[in-house]
């Protein structure tokens, strides 16, 4: 909030403070491109980052999950077919006597059924209470050999029934022993154990379709491999890789083997026995889809960044350049209408005082003159001379009253325009030949650079030389004797032309150039009325053109004139009011 | 005979002063402080020239003017003015005076249009 309240300050003092604020246009730039950022990029950011969760879970879900269910399933698969033999033994031990198992042909007849009915059967064996092997149907003679030592045995007698691990036969092929225990009527117990071939267990495995790079196998708890793993070692050898064990439940890890490969490893702890089904499934597989639109996301969100932050910074750039320069505009228009107003109320009264002192001062004159008159035709009196002289003196100041209050009345109502087609260089140099006399004695270099091409424009003389006498005097008294003047016309693109007063002199502030063409501002100090630059103003202003300076106190002054080729519409019959 | 000039001013200061300066110079004189009186002095007597100001109250200038040159087609009349304006000057021209002059005046240039407008 804080960068949308900044900017809100920001925009205020736009439109309040005055527009040569140092900086001011840079900050609003940066706050708006901030702000923009900032509005911008957050909800694209918060979007990406929400998303990745979002799709994360998902993929537990769709990937991490059926991992679990699937080795929840095989675990299912193997646990049935353990089971499954666990009750076929159950019910020969169940179904059979002791005595009818010790028949030799009965149990050679039951091994057959078993073979031919179930498969994976090798042999089966009959172990009375002292673990003496009492009868035997398989392939091996092992007819009165003891197990008592032996933890198959030791096994069943503690939990009724038994289903070892795997161990390697006498014909080296894998093999797990199913034993279940019964107890005769007299209380003695005997076992019947059943050698079963692990053949079934790869079919289980070959069910689970896994891809090449995938793994799936079973470990007892001290990690010893049950079945053969495609990376982690052969039956009955130590597992490479290290399966959390203890868990009887389905769970799913990540962890890194030994050949540094990242891997999601399902695990199954077994109920009825001391098994753990593994399933190993590479990371880069399982996550494949994930890692693709990860990195396809990420491209979209850098891209989109990029695309962002040049947009975000191109706009603001044309935005503040757009607002600064209708500040300006504004600004210069203000400006404007303030002198015109300021020219126009300041005219009207100076124009009423003028007036009202013109017919005064043409009484005081034309006593004056009488009293001379009247002096000049009387004989010689005391004083006649000296009073000759006051009356003359009267007359004088009369005069330089009479050329304030008639300027003034001029600038108020200024002379009829009478429009003509005229040569700007010829003005030019009428103006120059008023001045000619002053420049020689003060040893001014006063040089005109006109351009003679020029193509003639539609104006008023009198009033352009009076623009032009009031410029060059400026200049001239403004540089010291042997200053320079320099007076230059050229054309203008719009098919007018521009003059150029330029000069050497003692140049002006800042504060003096910002109120040089208000009316009765004078710097002349007591010689001057202060109506000389606002006249040139209002008169070029009323021919249709424009003034600027360019000064640098000490330096000098230059004073650009641009005139039109012609005159605008409603001044070419003159002006009636002021 | 001395010229005899008609002097139409409202400031009566002004226009008598005026006729004093004048009459020092020989001229005859005569002065009205309205346009009516000056044009009942123009009805009755015979003036060689007449210098009229423009901003008078009552009948102005230029109306006097008018009526002046119906009675009389041929006197010449100078107008004063106390505006800077020519504009004023510029009608008047039009209507038939021989030239305008603006106030304060110098009497050099006075003497001089009269001595213009006498010769013409």
């Amino acid at each position: 909030m804080w960068t949308i309240h900044n900017l809100i300050t920001h925009i205020d003092n736009l439109f309040s403070r005055s527009a040569d604020a140092p900086g001011h246009y840079r900050i609003l730039t940066r706050n708006i491109i901030i702000t923009m950022l900032v509005v911008t990029i957050t909800p694209l950011t918060v979007m990406g980052i929400l998303n990745h969760f979002q799709y994360g879970r998902h993929l537990q879900n769709e990937l991490i999950t059926p991992l679990a269910n699937t080795a929840n399933k095989a675990k299912h698969s193997f646990e049935l077919f353990f089971e499954e033999r666990l009750s076929t033994v159950r019910f020969i031990a169940n179904a059979y006597d002791y005595e009818e198992l010790l028949d030799d042909k009965t149990l050679h007849r039951l091994l057959r059924i078993l073979k031919t009915e179930l498969g994976g059967f090798v042999d089966l064996a009959i172990i009375n209470d002292d673990g003496d092997l009492v009868n035997y149907a398989g392939p091996y003679n092992l007819l009165g050999k003891n197990y008592a030592s032996q933890r198959s045995f030791q096994e069943v007698l503690v939990k009724g029934s038994y289903i070892s691990n795997v161990f390697m036969g006498h014909r080296k092929l894998p093999h797990i022993v199913v034993a279940v225990q019964r107890y005769t009527d007299e209380g003695t117990s005997w076992i019947v154990r059943a050698t079963i071939d692990t053949d079934r267990f790869y079919k289980l495995l070959g069910t689970l379709g896994l891809s090449p790079q995938s793994d799936a196998f079973l470990v007892n708890s001290d990690n010893i491999l049950q079945t053969n793993s495609t990376f982690y070692g052969k039956t009955l050898e130590t597992c490479r890789l290290t399966i959390p064990s203890g868990m009887r439940s389905t769970f799913v890890t990540e962890t890194t083997d030994p050949d540094n490969r990242q891997l999601l490893l399902a695990c199954s702890g077994f109920t009825n026995a001391d098994y753990v089904l593994v399933i190993a499934k590479p990371r880069s597989v399982v996550l494949r889809s994930w890692y693709a639109l990860k990195s396809d996301a990420l491209l979209v969100y850098t891209l989109s960044l990029l695309v962002i932050i040049f947009m975000v910074v191109k706009m603001t750039g044309t935005l503040v350049r757009r607002i600064k320069e209708s500040d300006e505009r504004r600004e210069t228009a203000l400006t404007e209408l303030q002198h015109n107003q300021k020219l126009s109320s300041i005219g009207r009264l100076a124009a009423g005082v003028a007036h009202e002192i013109n017919n005064p001062l043409a009484i005081i004159n034309e006593k004056a003159g009488l009293m001379s008159d009247l002096v000049m035709v009387s004989d010689d009196f005391p004083h006649k001379e000296r009073l000759s002289e006051l009356t003359a003196a009267i007359i004088a100041s009369v005069s330089r009253c009479k050329t304030i209050t008639h300027r003034l009345l001029g600038f108020a109502r200024k002379l009829d325009t009478l429009m003509e087609s005229l040569d700007i260089n010829e003005i030019l140099k009428e103006v120059m030949g008023f001045l000619e006399r002053e420049a020689l004695y003060r040893q001014m270099d006063v040089s005109l650079n006109l351009d003679p091409t020029l193509a003639p424009i539609l104006s008023d003389r009198g009033q352009l030389q009076q623009v032009f006498l009031n410029l060059l005097t400026n200049a001239f008294s403004a540089v010291d004797d042997g200053g320079t003047v320099l007076i230059a016309s050229a054309p203008a693109p719009d098919g007018g032309l521009s003059v150029t007063v330029q000069d050497n002199g003692c140049g002006m502030t800042e504060d003096v150039a910002k109120r040089i063409f208000d009316p009765f501002f004078s710097t002349k100090k007591g010689n001057g009325t202060g109506l000389g630059l606002s006249i040139t103003y209002g008169i070029i202003k009323k021919l249709g053109g424009a003034i600027t300076l360019n000064t640098r106190q000490g330096e000098g002054t230059t004073f650009t004139v641009t005139l039109p080729k012609n005159p605008p519409a409603d001044k070419t019959k003159g002006d009636p009011t002021p | 005979m001395n010229p005899r000039v008609l002097l139409i001013d409202d400031e009566k200061e002004f226009v008598t002063t005026l006729a004093e300066r004048l009459e020092i110079r020989e001229f005859s004189t005569a002065t009205a402080e309205d346009g009516e009186t000056g044009l009942a002095l123009i009805r009755k007597g015979t003036f060689d020239v007449v210098i009229l100001d423009l901003l008078m109250p009552g009948m102005n200038g230029l109306e006097t003017l008018k009526h002046i040159r119906h009675l009389a087609p041929d006197l010449p009349v100078i107008l004063l003015t106390g505006h800077g304006s020519t504009r004023e000057g510029m009608d008047g021209m039009r209507l038939g005076a021989v030239d305008y002059l603006m106030k304060p005046l110098a009497i050099e240039d006075l003497l001089e249009k009269i001595k213009e407008a006498l010769a013409s």
